[in-house]
């Protein structure tokens, strides 16, 4: 599935998302602790969470997630922004929790995964 | 220690407190060892290990100097800071342990697996530290183990 693909179905607004119709998503993971999530989280996974500060731009780096959808309307702030636009990740902003998020990318068919089974 | 020839060396200073760059070290080095051709679950675990290293520094120290030497069979990592030190190592290694303030908490760090995963990922994990002056953490990682 695409990242361009979940966009409506998550209500969401792209902050940052010039290579949405591109980008393929695996899986999926959802975390709000950095360790948790680097160590944890599968390549190619869409990753859930309500952090939204420029360094969940460089975890998913690390990981290999093309995409974070940020959660609960938190702001992403300009730093957050540049970093995404460089490094080509994603940003999706929904007004949605990040159950409710991961519910409907569930009824998508995006499986949960976790690195190393 | 076989002594292998270095194929590349790269040193990197640490800002403590740059949350703006952290992470900078780590994915430049995920780059080079994806160049050099490690294959991806190895890369995976230096990564993440360089990671929880690298964010040590920003969160806890002042500054540090992070080096990454490659060799074709394995990669040794040193991080030097010169920071507050580690009061009980024992203690820092407990998962879920951290001594991080809450505003640092609130950006999803300072949870307590740092050090837990640095010894999960690496092959050999040595940490010599001294309070009120630094951290010295020493990382090596096998190409040919079984992690």
């Amino acid at each position: 599935m695409k990242v361009s693909q979940i966009v409506e179905p998550l209500k969401a607004e792209i902050v940052v998302g010039e290579k949405i119709e591109e980008q393929d998503i695996e899986g999926g993971y959802c975390g709000d602790l950095l360790s948790d999530c680097i160590a944890n989280a599968k390549e190619g996974s869409v990753w859930v969470t309500i952090q939204s500060h420029p360094n969940t731009v460089a975890v998913a780096v690390l990981v290999g997630m093309p995409c974070i959808v940020v959660t609960n309307y938190q702001e992403v702030g300009e730093e957050t922004v540049q970093r995404a636009q460089k490094e080509g990740i994603t940003i999706l902003r929904t007004s949605l929790t990040s159950y409710q998020a991961v519910s409907i990318l569930s009824s998508l068919g995006i499986p949960g995964t976790k690195r190393r089974g | 220690m076989n002594e292998d020839k270095v194929l590349m060396e790269i040193e990197r200073k640490i800002m403590g407190g740059d949350f703006q760059s952290a992470g900078d070290v780590s994915s430049e080095l995920k780059k080079v060892l994806q160049q050099v051709g490690f294959p991806p679950s190895f890369n995976r675990r230096v990564v993440i290990a360089a990671y929880e290293a690298e964010m040590n520094v920003v969160i806890h120290a002042y500054r540090g100097v992070f080096t990454t030497k490659i060799y074709e069979d394995r990669v040794h990592i040193e991080v030097n800071d010169q920071g507050p030190g580690i009061p009980d190592l024992e203690l820092a290694f407990q998962e879920g342990y951290s001594t991080a303030p809450p505003h640092i908490r609130e950006m999803g760090f300072g949870a307590g697996y740092g050090l837990s995963n640095m010894r999960r990922c690496s092959d050999k994990l040595e940490i010599d530290t001294r309070v009120g002056e630094g951290t010295k953490v020493i990382m090596d990682f096998f190409l040919n183990s079984d992690k």
